[in-house]
């Protein structure tokens, strides 16, 4: 029985399945709905499939149609790539449910397909172990999310939309070139191999600007974040969340994987640059968000200090390795479950009151329990307050800047924590008083509502199960001494 | 200096000459232009780089992915279109609205 | 099968598991919530007495769990930990049954409920902590919970009220962070160890640990009221009476005052406090406030606000009791905690059945109150002498060991602290009693509800004259085993001056 689940070989399953669906749901669009669910809980158990396997035998390798590198394609799972999937599977599922609810037929249509792309997208990232592979995948993910933010065809959504299309070519292209002087030097497009390979000249460091600028704009880390609240405030509720949890997870988590297996040794300079920003993204984000009266905008803006968090990682992690990656990696997997919950649940917000002013609230604590319970538990976690995920993330990163002695990340931390407790608290706040003018609610069904409590719920785990999560870390790449291929 | 070389400057001339038109200019026309413009820079930098020194026969891999990424570089083109018209139909002007401040 | 290990779990989940249920309530289910948070309670009390028993006969209950790779979820039952949760169990009984009285007929109560029993969760959780960082997490979840009762009634003043009592508590959880972790970084322990697990630590690093000490109180001195963090309690008046009565009896500042003493006795040391010149200040600190407290006191006019500002004062005893550093200030401070927290809900009670009853929401308008309610007045007399240090009642005696403590440990000028916060307590607290039962009363009251032949509601009436009735036997017979007292005398032989 274990062998069985063992030999299936998972990865492939998680890249054809959805690609397979993506093309049904365009080709029969009737039956999209019920497909693309059923696809998007199989996903899940496939990732939990290839878990097994993970943590079975170790690291997945799998050379696609029987060529390796470097001619062919080789797919590559360790534990962080796994963890990503299971991120992604996981707000996946989520995402699913409260969409099959929130579209109607006509908007369903054209969102299964591109969201089963994006999905395939995703999943092809997070196994690809190549950096030009990567750069495709991070291409198809960026078209079908440019796609998906346009979907409503208002004017915002596509100002937003072609603004964050513009914005995501560019830093492709800047990654692109990167690539190609990489190869230049070295010969190759393996992680590994280069990871073996690399020293310092001045086209790695040529390589290592673009790419890291490349990322870092499309991972919207300040001051390249001006694409991101339009886009993202304009979106359809589930496509802001799908773009805030996972998209700019996509391209951070590519950043990682270069900075841990290859730039870390070199980039001395540049994580004290990258640190910066990090440190000003999470003020300045959250002053933003702190400013704003539209509930989406907030949100959006949460995401802009969030992001500037998992940055101030490099400067800590470039001097000792492993607790800052560690605590970088939670924080991605924590803000993803919780931002994500946040969003559907500020959608189901502006639902139900026709309208997202935050003062304009009205009783909806009592109204709509469930959502605000949902945005209440996803605040915490971003707050960073116990017991969450985001809580023993900011615990590692905290632990890592005082054992550095770098008081000014440590001061920085709190300081975003305690902004980030004001504009999740001036929400709240608001849901427990009475609105100058009462409206007619709209009703939420209850799949949508808990969707976004399911995830928050996830974000709160996390911080239950850091134990047996940050080991799952462990398997493969990122503790530093990389893994010799077999 | 070998022609390898000369075509690499040549790449990373069309690159920065592109970011540039893509930075100045507000039409979205212009805009999509312009990263077209820096496609094709970062593919003659990876043409001209698959002739490395000493071997007779250049490298294919490059070739490949040059070909992947002209496929990536239409779709985006095709979708970065589309969404211009409809920008256009909506709103009358092919300007992202903060530029058409600044132009007024 | 071994059952010790699940005590403490049992413990927490005793309150945690009704109060999820709650919540998933409808609202006209009053039955079922009733019967769901007096089941609860009731084994609540039922834990904590079979924990007494063990404990006292040198028992140990632990439960560890992991939370990261080398850092442990701990809960642990010793003698001070079983004082502060004998003291919460009995107390959430209590106030549980005032609740559904004061709360009749009054909406969102599912909500409420929910919430209150989580605040009482996290107060025990506070309690059985084995290491800093699981008081961490309690601490903060006891802020998290607290705020929706703060914010129950959703008027703009409850939200305005609730923004402030977050700036300062979060601010505070932060401060509290910052030194737990900086202390990690140092030691890679924060398990709290009887004469503390500091002292072994290089010569080099004392003012660092002087640091860490300082943020660690102030982080505490938040939820405990020291001066001048103590801005948010007079504030946080405007939650409905319940909740201002468990938030000054036992959960919020409490938790804060407990905080303290776990701090300067199971992470530092008392002695290694001692040796790093961090008591004296904090003694200081904590006299300031208590005058400070008493004088603001003096002068409100709203009931609710001087008793606020009367917690203020008198949390700070427990604090002083510690940083005075001899055992007999300690079991002072300690034994005040309870005394302290019978005494002050008893007047909260009252308070409240006055509002709900009459209407009176000051004290200039309780001449005469004394012959309409006799027996709440009865109680709050109780609770007001008690706080004054009348023996025989319980506060006597917390006073008692404080002043004969600051003598053994050559601290005099503490006498003169304590007689001069009597005196104050008794500026503050005998014109209510002489107005209440002395002066006539008015020919109507603000609003008179009727409730037959009897003063107010039952509900409403038993739980001060419980409350009342257990601050006078805990001070009449305070030298019996199991009384208050005597088991602060058992945890400072155990924990503290152990030979």
């Amino acid at each position: 029985m274990v062998s069985v689940v063992t030999n299936i070989p998972w990865g492939i399953i998680l890249i054809l399945l959805p690609s397979a669906a993506a093309i049904a749901c365009f080709l029969w669009p009737r039956i999209a709905n019920e497909l693309g669910l059923v696809t998007a809980f199989t996903i899940v158990l496939s990732t939990t499939g290839l878990g097994w396997q993970i943590m079975e035998n170790g690291a997945y390798h799998h050379t696609v149609g029987g060529w390796g590198a470097p001619l062919g394609i080789e797919l590559y799972a360790d534990g962080l790539s796994l963890l990503m999937l299971a991120a992604s599977a996981l707000v996946g599922s989520g995402i699913s449910t409260y969409s099959a609810s929130y579209f109607e037929q006509e908007h369903l249509e054209r969102f299964w397909p591109l969201w089963l792309l994006l999905q395939t997208a995703l999943n092809a990232l997070f196994l690809s172990a190549d950096i030009f592979n990567l750069y495709v995948t991070l291409e198809l993910m960026g078209l079908a999310a440019v796609a998906l933010a346009a979907l409503t065809n208002n004017s915002d959504a596509l100002s937003g939309s072609m603004r964050y299309l513009l914005a995501t070519l560019l830093g492709s292209l800047s990654y692109l070139l990167g690539v190609a002087l990489l190869y230049h030097s070295f010969g190759t497009v393996d992680i590994s191999t280069l990871a073996e390979r690399v020293d310092s000249s001045p086209t790695v460091w040529a390589s290592l600007g673009l790419m890291t600028a490349g990322l870092a704009l499309k991972t919207a880390l300040f001051p390249l974040h001006f694409w991101l609240p339009p886009a993202h405030a304009s979106a359809p509720a589930p496509v802001s969340a799908l773009l805030s949890s996972l998209v700019v997870k996509a391209s951070f988590y590519i950043l990682l994987r270069l900075w841990i297996n290859i730039f870390a040794p070199l980039g001395e300079g540049v994580d004290t640059l990258l640190g910066l920003l990090g440190a000003t993204a999470v003020i300045w984000g959250s002053l933003q968000a702190l400013r704003q009266t539209r509930l989406k905008l907030l949100v959006a803006y949460s995401t802009v200090a969030q992001i500037g968090y998992l940055f101030l990682a490099f400067p800590l992690a470039v001097a000792t390795n492993v607790t800052a990656w560690s605590a970088t990696t939670y924080l991605v997997l924590s803000h993803a479950l919780a931002k994500a919950a946040m969003f559907l649940a500020a959608g189901n917000l502006l639902l139900f009151s026709s309208h997202d002013r935050i003062a304009d609230l009205d009783r909806v604590v009592q109204r709509i329990p469930l959502t605000m319970a949902a945005f209440a538990l996803a605040g915490v976690s971003i707050i960073g307050l116990p017991p969450s995920g985001g809580f023993i993330g900011k615990w590692l990163l905290l632990e890592a800047a005082l054992s550095q002695g770098r008081w000014d990340v440590a001061v920085i931390l709190l300081l975003g924590s305690l902004l980030a407790a004001g504009y999740v608290f001036k929400v709240l706040g608001h849901a427990f008083t009475q609105a100058p003018l009462p409206l007619k609610p709209t009703v939420i069904p209850a799949s949508m509502e808990w969707s976004a409590l399911l995830l928050a719920f996830a974000a709160i785990l996390l911080g239950l199960l850091a134990s047996p999560i940050l080991s799952l870390v462990d398997i493969g790449h990122i503790t530093g001494h990389s893994e010799v291929r077999p | 200096m070998s022609s390898a070389f000369l075509y690499t400057l040549v790449g990373l001339g069309l690159f920065a000459l592109g970011l540039y038109a893509l930075i100045v200019h507000a039409h979205l026309l212009r805009k999509i232009l312009a990263i077209n413009v820096m496609g094709s820079g970062v593919f003659l930098v990876l043409v001209a780089l698959a002739k490395r020194t000493g071997e007779v026969r250049p490298d294919p891999v490059p070739h490949a992915m040059v070909i992947t990424g002209i496929v990536v570089a239409i779709s985006a083109t095709a979708l970065a279109l589309i969404l211009m018209l409809k920008l256009t139909a909506k709103t009358g002007h092919a300007r992202l609205p903060d530029d058409q401040r600044e132009s007024r | 099968m071994n059952w010790d290990p699940l005590i403490p779990v049992l413990t927490v989940a005793s309150s945690l598991v009704p109060g999820l249920i709650i919540f998933g309530l409808a609202e006209e289910r009053v039955r079922l919530r009733t019967a769901l948070n007096l089941i609860g309670a009731l084994i609540k009390l039922a834990l904590v007495g079979w924990m007494l028993w063990g404990v006292y006969h040198e028992h140990h209950y632990e439960t560890r769990l992991a939370l990261l790779p080398d850092l442990e979820l701990v809960l642990r039952v010793g003698p001070l930990s079983l004082l502060f949760v004998t003291l919460s169990g009995v107390l959430w009984m209590v106030t549980t049954i005032y609740a559904i009285g004061y709360l009749e007929n009054s909406p969102h109560r599912s909500r409420f409920f929910g919430f209150f029993s989580l605040c009482v969760t996290a107060t025990v959780g506070v309690a059985l902590a084995g290491n800093l960082i699981t008081f961490l997490l309690f601490y903060e979840l006891l802020t998290l919970v607290t705020y929706p009762l703060v914010v129950h009634r959703g008027t703009e003043e409850a939200r305005r009220a609730g923004r402030t009592y977050l700036i300062y508590t979060i601010f505070g959880g932060s401060l509290l962070l910052l030194g737990t972790v900086w202390l990690y970084s140092l030691t890679g322990t924060l398990e709290f160890t009887p004469q503390g697990f500091l002292s072994d630590l290089d010569a080099e690093h004392r003012p660092t640990l002087i640091i860490i000490f300082s943020l660690l109180i102030a982080g505490l001195g938040v939820k405990a009221a020291l001066v001048p963090l103590h801005g948010w309690l007079p504030q946080v008046m405007v939650a409905p009476a319940p909740v201002s009565a468990l938030l000054h009896a036992v959960a919020v500042v409490k938790v804060g005052a407990f905080g303290i003493v776990r701090v300067v006795y199971d992470v530092f040391g008392i002695d290694f406090a001692i040796e790093l010149g961090v008591t004296a200040p904090l003694a200081w600190l904590a006299a300031t406030t208590i005058i400070y407290g008493s004088m603001r006191a003096l002068f409100q006019d709203e009931l609710k606000r001087r008793l606020a500002y009367s917690t203020v004062s008198q949390i700070s005893y427990i604090i002083l009791g510690v940083a005075i550093a001899g055992p007999i200030a300690t079991i002072g401070g300690l034994v005040h905690l309870v005394h302290q927290g019978l005494m002050k809900v008893t007047l909260f009670f009252c308070a409240g059945n006055l509002a709900e009853t009459l209407g009176i929401h000051k004290v200039s308008e309780m001449k005469g109150v004394g012959r309409r309610m006799p027996w709440t007045m009865a109680a709050f007399t109780i609770g007001a002498l008690g706080m004054i240090g009348v023996p025989p009642i319980a506060g006597f005696i917390s006073k008692w060991y404080l002043g004969l403590g600051a003598l053994q440990a050559d601290q005099d000028w503490v006498i003169i602290i304590l007689v001069g916060s009597s005196l104050l307590n008794a500026a503050y607290f005998l014109p209510i009693l002489h107005a209440a039962w002395f002066q006539k009363p008015p020919h109507s009251w603000p609003e008179d509800r009727d409730f037959g032949h009897k003063e107010t509601a039952w509900t409403l009436l038993l739980p001060p004259l419980l409350t009342a009735a257990m601050a006078l036997v805990a001070g009449l017979l305070a030298t019996l085993p199991f009384s208050p007292l005597e088991w602060a005398k058992l945890i400072t032989e155990r924990e503290f001056y152990c030979p």
